[in-house]
């Protein structure tokens, strides 16, 4: 673990804290391996030094001025669907080429106060529509495992950034798997918060009841600090929740004897490959021995879970993606004829293929005389969806299993075939639909990849507002395996 | 189930989305599939349960009404494709 790459935010924090290195120092010595290893990946979409420098500048200002936090100097990559004055705020499509914020989203305002350096932004699938970041204008992001490989999405580029190690953290935004995904494809540990812990404001949104931000890093430990710097209530986010500050760092050394794990029996069928059913199996057979109990649970709806996300989620997306109409920011088509041609013209020039099909599909379940039989029908699907994880969170604490049904995939697989692409989201839209925290954490390497394999993921799901049990759990997992200490083969130092 | 062409066309007009003729049929093979996908939901049966519309049973706050923004229009419109005067600029929609 000398291996300065591989540094995690609480490293980082202590190093700081000593004085043994200066916030500027650390911006600079990660900008250096983002320009040499960025070529390769392109998980950046954005740098400007200069203005990683000022940020860096000011936490070591306020550090000699005795003020800092646990944070202050630590970089962070941003997703770049977070607005961020100072950078721009494409979202992955051609429709932002040119737009740069002018207010920062609430999370960037909390990631700024606790003193975290903007590194740079990071590359997504457009409009976080997608799963292996191959729908960004910006190109395809390389997993640093296999450069061959899709890194997930739509989080792709803040996943591999990190695993590749020119970044120690990153932001994340999950409205199907978005953050757990990717983190479990890249072999790296995310968490997507209970529904309304952190703040969407600002957030370009794509499917609003379903969008939540957190955190990507190497450990659980990581997660839990940056948690504490995203959360908190924020009004101009008609769903932010009101809550009382919580330490989400406080269960990480909770023993784990008592606690019940529940296993969704449901989790464990068809398509799942058999080096992810290994993993996973072994990973509960470490927590096993770790004290904690396993039981079998059932959520018998979860198999509708994909079919009515693709209903809710490109229907809000419809109406989300309205805003972007060539008249207040964003493209504008070159030449029309009249303003609903300008509109028609600057939409389907501005927007890809993927978010395309998701707004028609969208506008139709919407329709009149169509409502009802989808729109309708997937929202009390989704309620029994909630209702299923609300009887077993009953004979259980927490919920495992897997993040994904099979390791990441090559670049180009599923290009033209969405809905294979789609069902690999089976194991994590259902947490979005019930409102749910869940995270991924690394639990083994399968097939392909060189030498070791690709990694696993191990999805940890918890009841409402119990993060801070998540992260505990996860952090004595990690204690006692070395998955998330791994890295790439051939990953530049 | 299938959508028709005019259908397809239909869904396009109300999105405001020019499907261009090379475009055509790629979309609509794409939008049936998704279609086969979601009427797997009919075969559940909920019967009785209530739409589930957040994820969480908000509430909707209400805030005093006093002013709290204060003017951004020319930080705002530092991004749209056409401003005069400060004023948003689109074709011609009155003859």
């Amino acid at each position: 673990m000398s291996d300065r790459t591989m540094d995690t935010v609480k490293q980082l924090s202590v190093r700081l804290a000593s004085g043994e290195v200066s916030a500027v120092e650390l911006a600079q010595d990660y900008l250096a391996k983002i320009q040499a290893a960025n070529p390769a990946l392109n998980a950046f979409v954005e740098l400007n030094e200069a203005q990683t420098l000022i940020e860096a500048r000011a936490a070591d200002a306020l550090r000699a001025a005795g003020q800092a936090g646990p944070l202050t100097g630590v970089p962070i990559a941003h997703k770049d669907i977070f607005c961020q004055t100072g950078w721009h705020a494409r979202c992955g499509s051609k429709m932002l080429e040119n737009f740069a914020a002018p207010y920062d989203a609430g999370l960037i305002e909390r990631a700024r106060a606790a003193g975290l350096v903007t590194l740079g932004r990071t590359n997504m699938d457009e409009f976080a529509m997608g799963s292996t970041n191959e729908s960004s204008h910006y190109g395809v992001v390389h997993n640093p495992w296999q450069l061959d490989a899709v890194p997930g999405g739509s989080s792709g580029g803040s996943a591999a950034a990190v695993a590749a190690g020119i970044a120690p953290a990153a932001s994340g935004t999950d409205t199907g798997g978005s953050i757990r995904q990717p983190a479990a494809f890249c072999g790296i540990t995310g968490i997507k918060p209970t529904y309304g812990i952190v703040s969407r404001w600002g957030m370009i949104a794509y499917a609003s009841s379903l969008d939540q931000g957190g955190p990507m890093a190497h450990t659980a430990e990581d997660c839990a600090l940056l948690l504490n710097a995203f959360a908190g209530f924020d009004t101009r986010d008609a769903t932010s929740l009101e809550r009382a500050p919580e330490d989400y760092t406080r269960a990480l050394d909770a023993p784990l004897a008592g606690l019940r794990i529940g296993v969704p029996k449901e989790f464990f069928g068809e398509g799942m490959s058999d080096d992810v059913r290994a993993a996973v199996e072994a990973a509960l057979a470490t927590f096993r021995t770790l004290g904690a109990t396993t039981v079998e649970v059932s959520l018998p709806r979860s198999g509708y879970a994909v079919p009515a996300y693709y209903v809710i989620a490109p229907a809000e997306a419809s109406s989300n993606l309205n805003r972007f109409d060539g008249v207040r920011y964003g493209y504008r088509a070159p030449e029309y004829r009249d303003l609903n041609d300008m509109y028609a013209k600057t939409r389907a020039q501005g927007f890809g293929e993927e978010v395309k099909r998701r707004i028609l599909i969208g506008t139709y379940v919407l329709s009149h005389g169509y409502y009802d039989a989808y729109y309708l029908q997937a929202q009390r699907v989704r309620r029994l969806i909630a209702d299923d994880y609300r009887a077993a969170f009953r004979d259980c604490d927490l919920i495992l299993g897997p993040t994904t049904p099979t390791v990441a995939y090559g670049i180009g697989d599923k290009a033209d075939d969405p809905l294979s692409m789609y069902l690999g989201d089976i194991y994590t839209t259902s947490v979005n639909l019930a409102g749910l925290p869940g995270m991924s954490i690394p639990c083994g390497f399968g097939a392909g990849g060189l030498p070791a394999g690709l990694p696993i993921g191990l999805q940890i799901v918890g009841n409402y507002f119990d993060e801070a049990r998540m992260l505990g759990a996860a952090h004595r997992f990690q204690q006692a395996t070395d998955w998330h200490l791994r890295t790439p083969p051939g990953k530049p130092t | 189930m299938s959508l028709t062409d005019p259908q397809v066309r239909h869904i396009a007009k109300l999105a405001r989305i020019e499907l261009a003729d090379g475009q055509f049929e790629r979309t609509r093979d794409a939008l049936d599939s998704m279609l086969g996908l979601i009427e797997q939901l009919q075969a559940i049966d909920t019967t009785g349960v209530e739409p589930m519309a957040h994820a969480t049973d908000l509430v909707l706050r209400l805030r005093d009404d006093a002013i709290s923004e204060t003017d951004h229009r020319s930080a705002f419109q530092a991004v749209a494709p056409a401003v005069e005067n400060g004023l948003y600029l689109v074709p011609r929609v009155i003859e």
